[in-house]
């Protein structure tokens, strides 16, 4: 029965390649002003790298608390939909599930999705939701220290590796015609806005996108 | 990010993730809802590329930054890992400053 192992080392793998974007989300989390403290209390409490990325991007460009945590959100809604479909494989009472729906994530939801039964897919999120979330932690903390000696982050241009970050994250969005459709017109919504709006309010404002997709853009079947 | 937006956020961020563990499929959302779920980081993404590219402060700039996020889109394409895109765009970014 070779079955459990390799859902555990799948795990592994992938709390390893994300705890290298850990370290990559201290850096810039220092870069923004955050004291290592507050990068690694997000890093616990958040744990949610898209949303926390936004957030301290927000901050960083010059953006109020408000607009930070209000994206921040946006990003975390999504987790909704992979929680609704774990549920059905979450045992236990209400503490277990408690605690095991901080571990509802991007990779965990993905590992166990891939699974061919119930008992594996269950081993497979638990696993990977533990493997990253140690992994992530512990790359925050190693980001952060790291960040904190440093130089100047303008000079290195640490100010782009954050936006590449999010273009990473964006680019499987777009091999599909409506996410391509969806990011232009944020993209375009978020510019046109930025002399207009305080900061952190064009980010806001280019959700929009999501919902004119939502209403007015055709699925692709693709 | 203050500490009452870091709580705000865990406690939001957590219970987006709850809903559907403590809900047990008494709530379904309806597939349109389901899919603008899905559209949201597409669109605040490419938001907050577009500022951390073209924004300063109030102002619209064109600088280095540009060729930076070419660089990194490249590595995307090449579809190369997270952080290579990360290092390829800082990196960039970083030797136009010094040369130019």
């Amino acid at each position: 029965v070779r079955k459990p192992s390799k859902v555990i080392s799948d795990a592994l793998i992938l709390g390893a390649s994300v705890g290298i974007i850990g370290v990559s989300f201290g850096v810039v989390a220092v870069a923004a002003g955050l004291s290592p403290l507050k990068a690694q209390a997000m890093s616990v409490l958040v744990f949610t790298g898209a949303s926390q990325f936004a957030a301290v991007g927000i901050i960083a460009s010059g953006g109020s608390p408000f607009a930070a945590v209000l994206s921040g959100l946006l990003l975390g809604a999504r987790n909704a939909a992979y929680g609704l479909y774990l549920a059905p494989l979450m045992r236990g009472g209400a503490a277990r599930r408690a605690l095991q729906s901080h571990l509802v994530l991007d990779e965990s939801t993905g590992l166990a999705s891939i699974q061919p039964d119930d008992d594996t897919a269950r081993r497979g999120f638990l696993a990977a939701g533990l493997s990253v979330f140690t992994f992530w932690n512990l790359g925050t903390l190693v980001g952060a220290l790291a960040g904190s000696v440093i130089g100047d982050p303008l000079t290195l241009g640490l100010d782009v590796a954050l936006p590449s970050a999010f273009l990473a994250l964006l680019g499987p969005r777009l091999t599909k015609r409506d996410g391509r459709t969806v990011a232009m017109l944020g993209a375009v919504i978020a510019t046109a806005l930025i002399p207009l709006a305080p900061a952190g309010i064009p980010v806001v404002a280019a959700s929009s996108a999501a919902v004119i997709g939502a209403f007015f853009i055709e699925p692709d079947r693709s | 990010v203050t500490w009452p937006a870091i709580l705000a956020l865990a406690v939001g961020c957590y219970t987006f993730k709850a809903i559907g563990p403590f809900t047990q499929g008494r709530f379904v959302p309806s597939e349109r809802t389901a899919r603008l779920l899905g559209l949201f980081p597409a669109a605040l993404f490419a938001a907050l590329i577009s500022i951390d590219v073209f924004g300063d402060g109030r102002a619209l700039n064109i600088d280095e930054r540009v060729a930076g996020i070419a660089a990194a889109g490249i590595a995307v394409w090449l579809k190369a890992p997270m952080v290579v895109v990360m290092i390829a765009g800082a990196a960039t970014t970083a030797l136009l400053r010094v040369l130019v």
